[in-house]
């Protein structure tokens, strides 16, 4: 038993100097952290890459916005992603870092079936999300109480929605949920329910419902006929080397843009006639 | 010639040298468990209070206060910690599972080691040795789908509260809960039962009286790891509570835990915040509850001997 | 009067049991039933697609067996050292009883906290990485008071006679413990290391920060543990299992989430099935050849 015990501990510390004695070989190890809503695209592109970039080392990880962007201010990695402005993360140093926007995306409402609802104004939804209306029939739905689900606090989608539809106002202090996946299953499973989702999270199986008319779909987005809608952004440090550099252009490039980002329910930047800033105002882009 | 014997007697053998080597052995592994511990304690403790020493929170307001929002600050420019939800929250849920799952737990136990033949034995404790090692995000699936429309169905409200927590949380705690109290029970010596049947009592006199007595101890022990593991359980609870940081009026209402808050705040904070100290307050006072939780129960248990 | 009461009684413990296997018996019915239409061999030899349908779980199988051996290594001596000390050789003080409730109060740490705190120390501070060794040490730390709790409790269980008889032999209480007691405390120690381990493979929280959720593509015919691209290497990250269903469930865009989180979760079910009937029989084969008794 006792040599049972020796054998053990020479092989843990064994195994922990091999750890430590990485060997150092040319590859170029970038690591990207952040947004857990941006993770299965940046991966995506992260393996394509690699088939002909074996000299980078890729690794994505999720973990959130805010792990993403204190990660990266601290050098701990050499990408955040992120989907809110790093100037809207408290505690960050948005001049310390360069922004990459590579994707647009699209936010939208999504109600239970049982709501029974097909179009609200913004008016509306900004009044379901402050708590104004407590039933679906207040707004021309069927007689089902409303069960408001936020995302949790300072998380990009919540951050993002609420800039385009709260007007500054305070959401009512009701059910959150973190992920865009559990959501999903909720607003289907729960009936009177209502959250909003990115439109990559849309299937056909949540409703989303019509703004002042308008559908959510990519093309209404572009000219911000749909007005909620975020930028993905991947955040570098100021002096990043050449491999991240590359793996930016590469992200920007005709081949993700046009392929990748629209097949997972993105916009492609190079497609938007508006850009918005940090403060939320929209401009024509001039070209 | 003499003082070689009395050398040779005096000497140490190489058995006394081997006991020397071992109970250091094992005393450095004790003590290594024991360090980890405390490092982790130091670290959550220095990063909770920072909430209150460097961004200058309220101790009172955060245990008396329900609006969590660490980011905006109240008129006296505090920032605005109140975890008096969540703090019920975690206990209503932790106490209302394991009020649950005490009885059933033992109920089963009882029946492996007392009644059951060792064939249908072995394969319970399979069994339930299976469903410790399923994924708490499975059990949160299937109380997203069958927990919380039963609750709505029959009890009315949206099924998203402390019961559906607690429900997820008896069935996660019943299998770790149930295998500790069937090891405490065997450990009970088997002259024990055999003395109190000779006597004449009754094979439930003998369980009830002999054998959960002496097994007191360990079936506490039991509790305090089930109540522990739903303590510091977060994935599952965060899907079926509702997770609004509102004070719990009844247990069909959504509330949230401590876990369940924390869990989804710290991948959006940024570390050295308001928001992320407020976060590492929140692991603190779940450090202490917990503290607070193993002490009693030791106290209890030692009254009982 | 005592009798029917004893009736009673033991009835309701027999209904208590049969409403838990009933329980338990939908639960896995449930797991099994949506996920085994799912596994096939061709799921579990493929690697994982990020987004597009037909992706399968052969690497985050390997990450999870990889990960549980690597935690077992660091995990099982401390705690055997722990028990031992905690069963045999620790005085019945305050002090003790603070060691003791130091352990248990490091099994009540929610798993996100100790995730977080090794991903500080040693993902960040010691640049380990995401890595299956920070993995490893965060397992580590909700692994060691369940083991040494239920190394402690089976080495307790041996009745004192072994120990004094070995004493009366001559034997250091040292020798005495490894030679006999250990071997006839084996089948208990083994049952804590499946429990363990069970926890090991479902455990999702603390690994996200640590072993990281992203499955990089392992070449299985390359050994060399210092290399990249190994399956050994133990500085590569690794998706295990259970954070491969808790991604797909929460953030996944595949059109077959659902099917691949069923599935993956009936697998995840069956592997830990054959890993406790394997402890199991090696646990008796062990204890057989240890005691030379049949």
């Amino acid at each position: 038993m006792k040599r049972l015990i020796k054998l053990g501990l020479l092989l843990t510390s064994s195994l922990i100097i091999a750890g430590c004695s990485r060997s150092q070989s040319e590859t170029k190890d970038i690591t990207i952290v952040g947004s857990t809503a941006m993770q299965p695209m940046i991966e995506m592109a992260a393996e394509e890459y690699q088939q002909t970039q074996t000299k980078t080392q890729l690794t994505v990880q999720g973990g959130g916005s805010g792990t993403g962007l204190s990660q990266v201010q601290s050098g701990a990695v050499t990408i955040g992603n992120s989907d809110i402005f790093a100037k809207q993360q408290p505690g960050i140093k948005a001049d310390k870092l360069i922004d990459h926007q590579v994707a647009v995306v699209g936010i939208a409402p999504v109600i239970n079936k049982e709501a029974g609802i097909k179009n609200l104004t913004l008016k509306q939804l900004q009044g379901v999300f402050t708590g104004k209306y407590k039933n679906w029939k207040q707004v021309g739905g069927k007689d089902v109480p409303i069960i408001v689900i936020n995302r949790a606090q300072g998380s990009g989608t919540r951050f993002s929605f609420e800039a385009d539809v709260l007007d500054g106002k305070d959401a009512i202090n009701a059910q959150e949920q973190e992920s865009s996946g559990t959501v999903q299953k909720m607003v289907q499973a729960t009936p009177g329910s209502i959250s909003y989702l990115s439109f990559s999270y849309l299937n056909k199986d949540t409703v989303p419902v019509m703004i002042d008319g308008v559908k959510p779909t990519p093309k209404n987005v572009v000219d911000n006929k749909w007005k909620i809608w975020a930028y993905q952004h991947m955040y570098t440090k100021k002096n990043s080397d050449q491999a991240t550099k590359d793996f930016i252009k590469y992200m920007n490039s005709e081949k993700i843009q046009k392929h990748l980002i629209e097949k997972l329910g993105y916009i492609s930047i190079e497609k938007m006639q508006v850009q918005k800033d940090a403060d939320g105002n929209v401009e024509m882009i001039k070209r | 010639m003499k003082d070689e014997i009395q050398a040779r007697i005096l000497k140490k053998s190489k058995e006394s040298y081997q006991e020397v080597w071992g109970k250091s052995l094992v005393i450095f592994c004790t003590l290594l468990i024991c360090m980890l511990v405390i490092s982790i304690f130091v670290f959550i403790t220095s990063k909770g209070l920072a909430t209150f020493f460097e961004n200058h929170a309220s101790l009172k307001n955060f245990f008396t206060q329900s609006t969590w929002n660490p980011n905006m600050s109240d008129k006296n420019g505090k920032p605005l910690v109140g975890a008096l939800p969540m703090i019920l929250g975690s206990f209503g849920v932790t106490l209302l599972a394991a009020l649950i799952v005490t009885p059933f737990a033992i109920g089963t136990a009882l029946f492996m080691t007392e009644l059951s033949s060792k064939k249908v034995r072995n394969f319970l404790q399979m069994v339930i040795e299976l469903l410790v090692g399923i994924p708490s995000v499975v059990y949160g699936f299937i109380g997203l789908n069958v927990v919380v429309p039963f609750i709505r169905n029959h009890f009315g409200g949206s099924g998203y509260g402390i019961l559906a927590g607690a429900t997820v949380l008896f069935v996660m705690t019943l299998p770790t809960v149930t295998s500790l109290t069937v090891d405490a029970l065997k450990a009970v010596p088997k002259h024990y039962r055999q003395a109190s049947l000779a006597l004449g009592a009754t094979q439930w006199q003998t369980m009830y009286h002999v054998t959960l007595r002496s097994a007191s101890s360990g079936i506490y022990t039991a509790i305090i790891f089930g109540m522990a593991r739903a303590f510091g359980e977060a994935l599952a609870v965060q899907m079926v509570i509702g997770n609004a940081s509102l004070l719990p009026t009844s247990l069909l209402t959504p509330a949230s835990t401590l876990t369940s808050v924390l869990t989804m705040g710290i991948g959006n904070t940024v570390m050295g915040t308001v928001g992320n100290n407020a976060l590492w307050s929140l692991a603190l006072v779940l450090l202490l509850m917990s503290l607070f939780f193993n002490v009693c129960v030791r106290m209890i248990g030692r009254k009982d001997k | 009067m005592n009798k029917l009461f004893n009736q009673i009684a033991i009835n309701i413990i027999r209904l208590i049991a049969f409403l838990v296997v009933i329980l338990l018996a939908l639960l896995i019915g449930k797991i099994l039933g949506d996920g085994l239409p799912h596994v096939s061999f061709k799921f579990l030899l493929t690697p994982a697609k990020a987004f597009e349908a037909g992706g399968g779980i052969s690497i985050q199988l390997f990450n999870s067996f990889y990960l549980l051996v690597l935690t077992l290594l660091i995990s099982f001596p401390i705690s055997l050292g722990a028990g031992i000390y905690l069963a045999k050789y620790a005085p019945k003080n305050k002090l003790t009883e603070i060691i003791r409730l130091t352990i248990e109060i490091l099994s009540s740490l929610p798993s996100v906290v100790v995730g977080l705190f090794v991903f500080l120390v040693f993902v960040v501070e010691m640049k380990l990485g995401f890595s299956i060794i920070a993995g490893a040490v965060a397992l580590t730390f909700f692994n060691l008071p369940l083991l040494t709790r239920n190394i402690e409790e089976a080495i307790a269980s041996v009745p004192d006679l072994q120990l004094e008889a070995g004493l009366a032999l001559g034997l250091s209480k040292w020798r005495t413990i490894t030679k006999i007691i250990l071997p006839e405390s084996l089948p208990g120690i083994i049952t804590g290391i499946v429990l363990s381990a069970g926890r090991v493979f479902g455990e999702a929280a603390a690994l996200i920060y640590t072993a990281g959720q992203s499955a990089p593509a392992v070449d299985f015919s390359n050994w060399n543990i210092f290399d990249e691209a190994s399956p050994l290497n133990v500085l590569r990250p690794a998706e295990t299992l259970a954070v491969h269903i808790w991604k797909i469930n929460s953030e996944g865009i595949m059109a077959d989430a659902n099917q691949i989180s069923a599935g993956s979760s009936a697998v995840l079910i069956i592997v830990i099935l054959i890993f406790n009937l394997g402890a199991h029989y090696l646990g008796n084969l062990i204890h057989a050849k240890l005691t030379s008794s049949r």
